[in-house]
């Protein structure tokens, strides 16, 4: 028998970002592919296209897109501090760059809520 | 003969993420100035059809993307549903070719369209 | 006099949490704690420790769910409020009660090529090392570890491939890898590189945050990363 940590072994900012890491990477991953669908709609021409932006504008749409945007903010910078733990001299698990990363998240939500709402 | 082959995937993973981070930086900034000005499939054709630099940039992103993806994929199938490593990356692989042709055809579209 | 609640892990293969009332005093540790419960309240109770001063590395456990050196944590730094909970290492198949089987743990080190392989012999004279030089550096970075597993113990990665090395093991390795006198370097670089190596580290830095001797196996890891990427792209792994 084997014993098994729990979240009191896990709480610490390090692994939250790994977290955060794993889950945006996956849920962008599934994404791409529905993405580059929505996109290769255009083959068939503007009005194709224009179809399925107006099947995807309304909430629901709009607040999953949202969600992918501030996803991929996180992912970025996320993987920016993975970059530069691997491959800088060690200093440390570099945790200004988690607060960094959140930064980037909400700069990034902000701008697209901001953009939608013109 | 296995952990050369992790040892590249490790590489190239993290090759393409330092693509992928200039690529998702121009790529955010380019979603907020589409989403201002409005999406209509006309007005979104009218700056991408025949643009060489659209082409180019999404090109790399799409190529960069298929690299990277796969190969985290393959981890998570590992690690959280259990997979075995020769499985996963062969379920990485079809995920990569996916990725791929599915990328370029969105961006021969837009280019196109 | 003031008493701590103690649940103390007790059983093998299958097991529960056991309350104990242990009288409070200044300057505990949670080493001391299991001490007098196996002293004064439950003689069977199992456990291991030797030094007592944080030197020999077996006295490590799960305190308030976190892997720590149990004779250097004094109570007033971990219990939750009267409420103390001493479970066994995770990660580690349970021997009985609060010691783990740490054969698993150590077999990697001998895996990952933990020992060191020189070429000089008697009649050669002292390698010169310069304490300065980068390479000796990095090494004297992990050379502290005592394994007492709280890293092994604190890491998904090894809940998750149960062939990973795990922590300890790729730092003891790093420092060997960064040893100029050691004659195994390519043996050592193909047996840490690959899915139950260097690679499968996703960062989760638990192993930094729990090491009590504030060595950052992560950095070990990276570097090996880099090392064995490098042999790989050069077709010598």
């Amino acid at each position: 028998m084997m014993r098994r940590n729990g979240l009191r072994a896990h709480n610490h900012p390090a692994w939250w970002a790994f977290v955060v890491h794993r889950v945006s990477g996956l849920a962008l991953a599934l994404f791409l592919p529905l993405h580059f669908w929505a996109l290769s709609t255009a083959l068939h021409g503007a009005a194709a296209l224009d179809g399925f932006l107006r099947f995807a504008d309304r909430p629901l749409f709009k607040f999953a897109e949202w969600g992918l945007v501030i996803l991929l903010a996180l992912h970025m910078a996320g993987g920016v501090r993975l970059l530069l733990i691997e491959f800088l001299p060690w200093s440390g698990l570099r945790k200004d760059w988690i607060a960094l990363s959140c930064g980037c998240g909400v700069i990034a939500g902000l701008a697209f809520a901001l953009a939608l709402l013109r | 003969m296995e952990h050369a082959a992790q040892a590249k995937r490790w590489y190239w993973q993290r090759v393409s993420a330092m693509v992928l981070a200039l690529c998702v930086l121009v790529h955010l900034v380019t979603i907020v100035y589409a989403v201002r000005s409005g999406l209509s499939g006309e007005a979104l054709l009218a700056r991408t059809r025949g643009s060489v630099a659209f082409a180019a940039f999404y090109a790399v992103f799409v190529m960069a993307c298929a690299v990277h993806v796969p190969i985290g994929v393959a981890r998570i199938a590992e690690e959280w549903l259990g997979l075995g490593s020769c499985a996963a990356n062969a379920a990485a692989n079809a995920f990569a070719l996916l990725l791929a042709v599915m990328g370029f055809t969105a961006v021969y579209a837009m280019v196109t369209g | 006099m003031p008493t701590l609640r103690v649940s103390i892990w007790r059983g093998r293969t299958e097991g529960g949490f056991v309350d104990y009332d242990v009288p409070r005093h200044e300057s505990q540790t949670v080493l001391d704690v299991v001490t007098h419960v196996q002293r004064h309240l439950e003689p069977s109770l199992a456990y291991r420790f030797a030094c007592r001063v944080g030197m020999c590395g077996s006295c490590a456990m799960t305190v308030n769910g976190v892997a720590r050196w149990t004779c250097r944590t004094h109570i007033a730094n971990v219990a939750d409020g009267d409420r103390l909970e001493i479970a066994p290492l995770a990660n580690l198949p349970v021997v009985k009660d609060l010691v783990t089987d740490m054969r698993g743990f150590f077999d990697k080190w001998a895996r990952a090529k933990g020992r060191f392989e020189g070429r000089r012999t008697r009649d050669d004279d002292f390698a010169r090392v310069d304490p300065a030089s980068p390479a000796r550096k990095l090494a004297d970075a992990g050379i502290e570890c005592i394994g007492c597993g709280v890293c092994y113990a604190s890491c998904d990665v090894v809940a998750w491939r149960p062939d990973f090395l795990g922590p300890a093991a790729l730092n003891r390795a790093w420092t060997l890898v960064n040893d100029v006198r050691d004659d195994a370097q390519r043996e050592r670089l193909r047996a840490v590189a690959g899915d139950a190596g260097c690679h499968a580290c996703h960062t989760q830095g638990s192993c930094v945050e729990r090491c009590p001797k504030h060595l950052a196996p992560a950095a070990a890891i990276a570097g090996l990363k880099r090392v064995t990427a490098r042999a790989a792209a050069r077709g010598k792994l």
